[in-house]
């Protein structure tokens, strides 16, 4: 029986790398003990897979993996029994069943949403003309390139792959974007289809602005991961399936 | 739902946390990690391995030591690792201060740090901890705002060539005089003590060196014409603590998970202490007798108990030789049978090849993947009687064959050169060993093995330690080492086997300083000031060990590498380790060594005693079936 499990991952977890997180879960249902299915074969592992990976140094309340059970027991009990293992910085939020025909969680993640908080930090913030900026302008100038960068045709920026470099029109991978109290909010494509960065939208706006970028003058916080519903409209993870009762 | 805010603040920066390679070495918070109100705590202590986390997170003893520490409600142990040189170079450039994993507090800070020695080419990592943590690194400079230095683990039993850089050794298994000293620490702080009181007070407690209440006089040929406490009331020998109830001893059942991927991803038990077999060349058989075996249904608690509590997916058994405890056959179908099912992987250590060891390692490990290991050591019986090596080769042939017939068909040997009394006919013996072994395979019908026979055969160069029979012989030059290990080459592409074969040898630089630094006397901490002072750390990584930097402390210091290595040590010298006693007697070693020469083996423990002195502690073998 496959089950959806929604985690948090912050605090100084955020420097816990993808593979370490997975090995991490696989332990901690050991320790819960959770009766968890595991492969066939000389080296059997736990059947276990997850969604879109968080980048080092992101913190995120809307981490998901499938794993599948041998014995389910309600959502409330898989979320206590998880919790009673977890390090600071590590919660298990919800947990669902799926539907026996669920596609696992890392093929259908289409997008997800962030809130980026700005730093109160004085270095890598100048303006191209030497004026030094400081972070209550910096934040202010930044809040109101917001709905500024969404009024343009095509926004522009550098993308990176393995293979080379090419500038690239991002808009289409942003969703939403909008200021919450002090804070960016953004929703942006995720997943094989298309992959779109906070880094990348925050590197726009900060061009737009004429501040020069440093990714550790803000903390990502990544809020949800979505899918594509039947209607297409763009709904949790946790959609899938029903909660455990 | 609102983020849970986390409250713990690191040392580091993110942006150089996110800059160095694997920033989760210096982040703490692993599963089981202790937590403690520092309000509520009197002594803190800081527990070191002095190499990176991955290697340090692998250890045993710490596991143990800061499990039981933090038993004792008034005591929080807290960890801490060398730094990787990436780090390193960024924490001396913004002079940011070495901190502990758990609270990330400046070293500076703690009563205690305590540092584990468990190989001699970590000292120069000693010295970065403490300056990177802040804290002068000769104990004479150190006042009562530093925290007291104490040494640890193996090479503690000649601390000589560090002496100057710790304010205490521990001599022996940590598990039995802790207690006794943050006791006297904590009594004496309240009543305002100095931290040359404080010091003197430990000194009186058993198993503990002050090395500054000792002084050395050299003759004029270098040798030491004497070892004199400063104090009356010091004592001019001292015993190695030991645990006698091994049963009663504290097991970590809950120990530290890393997030990250470390060298021992695994529980490990500790089966056994000690070794029966008395293998000349070896220290570790020597210091930890008497030998003492635990309880079988302890250990069968302790393994279910640890499994639920780590969630690991392997298992694994320490001791020096997992085939001389007692209940071995017992315990090892009990993790089969009720521990390993389908969720946990018994990694079995090197064990006598017979029928048991065989069907074990069929049901443990894909026999395509394995190979059977065996450790002769030398490659003749003559020099294998000479380190007293029971290990014959009818031994190991029934044990190939056994295995051959089984299906297995690699093989891996281990050797040394340049072992005591050794010739040029015991150096080829090592091809001609492995020659017979390839001829004993190819013996098998073709359609009853496995295809072609793999034979791995590696040789370390033997460096002679304090302790042990062979603490008065000369260490071969390096020279000469190089010229033997290329002779076995060559005398390896002359057998009618070669193809089969492979032979690999260690690298003569770092084993001549490992000579040097295992039976050194003080006047080595000023070269390995020196060294750490001109850029050296890491010197047990290949990529970081820098020989130039050594020589030239050794030339700085007018000091002779030969005095340490090349020379044979007479009897009645003066050695720098001689105030222990690790409860075997020197008359017993002298013994073994006159053994030696004559090529006389010496019979194990259990066979019988005999007489090493190891007695006197009052427990283990040497009292088996006689209560």
């Amino acid at each position: 029986m496959k089950v959806r499990i929604k985690y948090t991952k912050s605090g100084t977890m955020k420097y816990i790398g993808h593979l370490d997180v997975m090995r991490y879960f696989q332990k901690a249902t050991k320790r819960a003990g959770l009766d968890i299915a595991y492969s066939q074969g000389f080296s059997p592992h736990q059947l276990m897979s997850f969604a879109a990976p968080l980048a080092l140094g992101v913190t995120s309340e809307g981490e998901y993996f499938d794993a599948e059970f041998n014995t389910l027991i309600p959502s409330d009990e898989f979320v206590r029994r998880y919790n009673e293992q977890m390090v600071e910085g590590m919660a298990v939020n919800d947990v669902i069943l799926l539907p026996d025909k669920a596609k696992n969680s890392m093929s259908i993640v289409a997008g997800s949403d962030y809130y980026i908080t700005i730093l109160d930090r004085d270095t890598g913030n100048a303006l191209e003309h030497d004026n030094i900026l400081s972070f209550e302008e910096r934040k202010t100038k930044l809040l109101s390139m917001v709905s500024h960068l969404l009024e343009k045709d095509t926004i522009e920026v550098l993308r990176k792959t393995k293979k080379n470099e090419k500038v690239e029109d991002i808009k289409p991978g942003i969703f939403e974007l909008s200021v919450v109290e002090d804070k960016i909010y953004m929703f942006l494509a995720t997943g094989s289809e298309y992959n779109l960065k906070p880094e990348s939208v925050l590197e726009a706006l900060c061009k737009e602005a004429g501040i020069t970028y440093n990714k550790f003058d803000y903390q990502i916080h990544r809020l949800e991961t979505y899918m594509k519903n039947e209607t297409g409209a763009l709904v949790s993870l946790l959609e899938s399936g029903t909660r455990i009762e | 739902m609102r983020l849970h805010i986390v409250m713990t603040k690191l040392a580091l920066s993110d942006e150089i946390l996110m800059e160095i390679e694997k920033p989760a070495r210096y982040i703490g918070n692993e599963v089981n990690m202790i937590k403690k109100d520092l309000d509520l705590v009197d002594i803190r202590y800081c527990m070191c391995f002095p190499d990176v986390y991955e290697i340090g997170m692998s250890h045993l003893g710490i596991q143990i030591l800061y499990d039981m520490f933090n038993k004792r409600e008034d005591t929080y142990c807290e960890r801490v690792y060398s730094p990787w040189p990436d780090l390193d170079k960024i924490m001396r450039e913004q002079d940011i201060p070495l901190f502990s994993l758990e609270t990330q507090t400046p070293l500076k800070e703690f009563d205690f740090l305590g540092i584990t020695l468990q190989y001699e080419m970590c000292y120069t990592n000693v010295l970065q901890i403490l300056e990177l943590g802040k804290i002068p690194v000769w104990s004479k400079d150190r006042t009562l705002a530093d925290p007291i230095v104490f040494g640890g683990g193996p090479c503690s039993y000649n601390p000589e060539p560090i002496a100057e850089f710790f304010d205490v050794f521990y001599i022996g298994e940590g598990e039995t005089r802790y207690g006794d000293v943050f006791d006297v620490y904590k009594d004496m702080k309240k009543s305002g003590a100095t931290r040359e009181e404080i010091l003197h007070a430990i000194a009186k407690i058993p198993g503990m060196y002050v090395p500054s209440m000792y002084e050395v006089t050299y003759n004029e040929d270098g040798t030491i014409a004497s070892f004199e406490p400063r104090y009356e009331d010091v004592p001019r020998t001292i015993t190695k603590e030991i645990v006698l109830d091994f049963n009663a001893a504290p097991y970590p059942e809950k120990p530290l998970v890393p997030h990250m991927k470390v060298t021992q991803d695994r529980v490990t038990l500790e089966i056994m202490r000690g070794c029966i077999r008395g293998c000349r060349f070896c220290q570790a058989g020597m210091i930890y007798r008497p030998t003492r075996q635990k309880d079988v249904e302890l250990l069968k608690k302790y393994a279910r108990e640890m499994i639920a509590n780590t969630g690991h997916e392997e298992i694994s058994l320490s001791s020096l030789s997992s085939s001389d405890y007692e209940c071995l056959k017992e315990f090892t179908y009990f993790l089969i049978d009720e521990i390993s099912n389908h969720d946990v992987n018994i990694s079995l250590p090197s064990l006598r090849i017979d029928a048991f060891s065989l069907d074990v390692m069929k049901k443990v490990q894909d026999i395509k993947k394995s190979s059977l290991t065996f450790a002769p050591e030398a490659g003749t019986q003559r020099l294998r009687d000479i380190i007293n090596k029971g290990l014959t080769e009818e031994v190991i042939l029934n044990g190939a064959m056994q295995a051959f017939q089984g299906g297995w068909n690699k093989v891996k040997f281990y050797f040394m050169l340049g072992l005591p009394f050794e010739t040029v006919e015991d150096a080829e013996g090592i091809p001609k060993l492995c020659q017979t072994v390839a001829e004993a395979y190819y013996s098998i019908p073709k359609e009853e093995r496995n295809g072609k026979v793999a034979i791995t055969a590696s040789a370390s160069f033997f460096v002679p330690k304090p302790f042990t029979p062979f603490q008065w012989a000369p260490m071969l030059d390096p020279k000469t080492y190089r010229d033997r290990a290329h002779h076995v080459k060559d005398t390896f592409r002359e057998q009618t086997n070669a193809k089969s074969m492979k032979f690999t040898y260690h690298e003569t630089d770092v084993s001549a300083l490992e000579g040097v630094l295992a039976r050194g006397d003080r006047r080595l901490n000023r070269v390995i000031y020196d060294v750490y002072k001109s850029g050296a750390i890491f010197d047990a990584w290949t990529e970081w060990f820098d020989n130039e930097k050594w020589m030239s402390a050794f030339e700085k210091n007018d000091i002779d590498m030969d005095f340490y290595t090349t020379r044979e040590r007479e009897v009645t010298e003066i050695l720098p380790w001689d105030f222990i006693d690790i409860g075997v007697s020197k008359r017993f070693l002298i013994e073994e060594w006159e053994r030696a020469k004559q090529g006389i083996v010496t019979p194990n423990c259990r066979e019988k005693c005999s007489g090493c002195g190891a007695a006197k502690f009052g427990g283990g073998v040497c009292f088996e079936g006689k209560n």
